[in-house]
């Protein structure tokens, strides 16, 4: 067995040896931890989760965008909120959700139990999309020239605040929306 | 050898020292512990600003103090006192010659030049956009950008001396197998050369573009090559840590690892598979595939996990073989209760190992998971994280080293003793509360970087979260005490450093606590160590106990957690995806 030598000093000599007993079992520990924390991420939670990260996304250009949020809004709106547009989008459709600094637009009413797909983007930096439920967050990132695509189910009604969590300007702290959630 | 007046030889260590590489690991070490202290005020302020009842900055100047901040701490005290750390392990730890000061000269202008002129520019206002700096943000001024960059160029060409004093070393003959402690920080230098490629690669567009010359920078493109950098940078932190994890105990224990072979093994994993993580910082990006994001984050982090759990085995295991040697051999954990906790480098080791572990290590690798990325990204709880492994661990370490380090190069007696003892402490608890109150804020859905969670002054839509949840106050409220704690414990740590360098006693002897001289002496002359084949007996029952206990434990309650986030996932009252 070759001599062990402190780190701070140059190993003279052959240090090169087998694993002994205790370092076996440790390395054999952690290669299983290791490969049971991948099957979980990789197999077994998108067999058996409800959360699932299936985020999707295409190219867009930022005015493009723009104008498809606005056509969505006039063809849903179905009342205002502090001066902000409301929506009710069909059960089942589309939701575009337009960011901006330093506002979310529209407030968006949705169905509980309804599937909808959320198509997210910014006109301008980026933004971070994260509906709060404490103690729990939905987060995604949003950037300007791309669409977030996320399908979402509520399952719980009530009125869902939705911040900005990525920085994107002194009037970071300003930026809120709502998300609210009807039988 | 060629020991010329340039070189002096230690009293205490018997290393000869190279004198221009000491006095640029002193200009590197001394700008480090400036950096740390300007970060250190900042943090308190910003602190104190997040804890939503004192809420004491005005927004514009906490959006300015946390860019400052971020930038400083991860970025210009890491990396000075790296540089201090990279010149030390090719040179001096290994008795041989620096070979081409003026290119550490170079460096170290460039990296004062661009660090200083970005630290002004954030404080001014003229860049308030966090040390990510993403695009389309722009900073008032282009020339953050080229100070950044500048930095970046600079501490490159410092990594490459360090490459170069290696080989020279080895063509002279000087060295053989490079000391642990130079290998852990050749695999963070080899980390930290491709880190900061990746990042000038993902800056110099943006500079062209806030000047101008190019219409636009791809912001999914800037975040990949971004975090080439940003998580990079983390490696390194993390493989120099590491390092001086490993220094500290044999300095203050004796120790010498189990398997020498295992541990570099364990520092090459890192060097190999870390990389390959970068993406978990875009895991709810839009851009990437779900099947990019389960390899690149899940299983090729976990080969760079695997190495950090060897090393939690290792360390513990040579310290408690080590003091086995010196005769606390009863039950289990004689050798823990015996050890010198008195010690500040031993003090400091054992905090950083165990928040480390326990609080950052553990949670990167659950945040860090695709699927529960979703309820934790850009919340408080990646700052939490981070302050556990960046600050709490390598940030703490380094300090515990700096506590032989300063007194053996700048050759003075180390003042204040007591305070350094109790230093590890003090930070190590401001740090618990610090990060289980932004943690646990973090998991309540309270995003980082924030100036006001009640939306007091919003024109539309208002709604104040901690009303939501009343909890969230308390959160709040320990990480502003345990913020205070650990600023009061920085400042010790910075009292101790300023007050040995400028005035401590001037000796070619410095007293050193109760540290193992024979930690730097090649041959295996450590306290009972002989040098004959000890241990073949040993063999047949396990030795290290005490440790396997340990590090059986700790797995089974990073089981626990990561079930328990699991757990928390499935509690969303929405369905996703
Ligand atoms: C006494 C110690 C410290 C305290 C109390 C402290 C406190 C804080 C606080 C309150 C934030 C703002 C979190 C937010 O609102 O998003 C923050 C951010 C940060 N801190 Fe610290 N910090 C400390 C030490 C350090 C050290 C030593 C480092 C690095 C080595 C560090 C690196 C960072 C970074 C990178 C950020 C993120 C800035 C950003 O989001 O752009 N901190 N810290
Ligand atoms: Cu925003
Ligand atoms: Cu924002």
């Amino acid at each position: 067995m070759a001599s062990r030598v402190s780190a701070l000093a140059k190993p003279r000599g052959v240090w090169w040896e087998g694993l002994g007993r205790d370092e076996r079992l440790w390395v054999w520990l952690t290669v299983i931890w290791g490969i049971a924390m991948f099957l979980m991420i990789a197999f077994v939670w998108p067999l058996i989760g409800e959360e699932q990260n299936r985020l999707h996304a295409y190219r867009v250009d930022p005015a493009t965008f723009a104008s498809q949020a606005e056509a969505f809004i006039q063809q849903y709106q179905i009342g205002q909120r502090d001066g902000v547009p409301v929506v009710a989008p069909p059960p089942g459709g589309d939701v575009y959700l337009d960011a901006r600094a330093f506002a979310w637009q529209p407030v968006i009413q949705l169905k509980r139990g309804e599937t909808y797909r959320f198509l997210i983007s910014s006109r301008d930096v980026q933004h971070g999309f994260s509906l709060v439920m404490p103690p729990h967050s939905i987060n995604v990132q949003v950037l300007p020239g791309y669409v977030t695509v996320l399908e979402l189910t509520p399952e719980k009604t009530g009125e869902f605040p939705l911040i900005c969590n990525e920085y994107c300007g002194l009037g970071h702290h300003l930026m809120i929306g709502r998300i609210i959630v009807t039988e | 050898m060629a020991t010329a007046a340039t070189m002096r030889r230690c009293e205490i260590t018997g290393l000869s020292v190279d004198r221009s590489a000491e006095r640029l690991i002193m200009l590197n070490a001394v700008t480090a512990v400036v950096y740390l202290t300007i970060g250190g005020v900042l943090a308190l302020l910003i602190a104190l600003t997040r804890w939503q009842a004192v809420h004491l900055l005005a927004p514009q100047r906490f959006y300015e103090f946390v860019s400052t901040h971020g930038m400083v701490m991860l970025i210009f005290w890491i990396l000075f006192f790296e540089v201090a750390g990279l010149i030390f392990a090719s040179t001096v730890l290994l008795s041989t010659r620096m070979v081409i000061p003026w290119l550490s000269w170079i460096a170290y202008l460039m990296m004062l030049g661009g660090s200083v002129i970005a630290t002004v520019l954030m404080l001014s206002g003229q860049a308030t956009v966090m040390f990510t700096s993403y695009p389309p943000l722009r900073a008032e001024t282009p020339w953050y950008y080229a100070a950044v960059l500048v930095f970046a160029v600079g501490a490159i060409l410092a990594v490459v001396h360090f490459f170069v004093n290696i080989v020279a070393a080895r063509l002279r003959g000087d060295v053989g197998s490079l000391p642990l402690f130079t290998f852990a920080l050749m695999g963070a230098a080899i980390i930290a050369l491709w880190s900061l490629l990746s990042g000038a690669l993902a800056l110099f567009p943006v500079f062209l573009w806030a000047l101008g010359v190019i219409p636009e920078v791809d912001p999914g493109i800037y975040r990949l090559l971004y975090w080439g950098l940003g998580h990079g940078a983390q490696q390194v932190n993390l493989a120099a840590m590491v390092g001086v994890w490993y220094g500290l105990a044999s300095l203050t224990t004796g120790a010498r690892p189990l398997n020498e072979g295992l541990s570099r093994i364990a520092i090459v994993l890192y060097v190999l598979f870390i990389n390959m993580g970068a993406m978990h910082h875009l895991l709810v990006d839009p851009g990437l595939g779900t099947w990019v994001k389960n390899v690149n984050a899940s299983y090729f982090m976990y080969a760079a996990v695997m190495g950090s759990l060897i090393h939690a085995f290792s360390i513990p295991a040579s310290m408690e073989l080590a003091l086995r040697e010196r005769g606390y051999r009863r039950g289990l954990f004689e050798w823990l209760r015996r050890a010198p906790w008195g010690e500040p480098g031993f003090a400091a080791l054992v905090v950083s190992m165990i928040l480390f572990g326990l609080l950052g290590g553990i949670s990167g690798v659950i945040i860090g998971g695709p699927q529960v990325n979703m309820i934790s990204h850009n919340t408080l709880l990646v700052p939490a994280h981070f302050h556990m492994t960046v600050v709490a661990g390598t940030t703490l370490a380094f300090m515990g080293i700096a506590y032989y380090l300063v007194p053996l190069i700048f050759q003075r007696q180390l003042l204040f003793r007591r305070l350094a003892q109790w230093q590890p402490y003090v930070y190590g608890l401001g740090m618990l509360i610090f990060g289980i109150g932004m943690g646990l804020a973090g998991h309540w859905g309270v995003p980082r970087r924030h100036w006001d969670i009640t939306f007091s002054t919003a024109p539309v839509l208002g709604v104040n979260l901690q009303e939501l949840r009343p909890e969230i106050a308390v959160f709040l409220a320990m990480m502003g005490i345990g913020g205070i704690i650990a600023v009061i414990g920085g400042a010790m740590f910075v009292a101790v450093a300023v007050a040995t360098v400028f005035v401590g006693q001037r000796t070619a002897r410095p007293a050193v606590g109760r540290i193992v001289p024979e930690a730097f002496s090649p041959y295996p002359a450590i306290a009972g160590g002989s040098g004959e084949p000890a241990a073949a007996a040993a063999h047949r029952t396990f030795e290290v106990p005490g440790t396997l206990v340990i590090s059986v434990v700790f797995l089974i309650l990073f089981i626990f957690l990561y079930g328990f986030s699991w757990f928390e996932l499935s509690r969303v009252p929405w369905k996703i995806g």
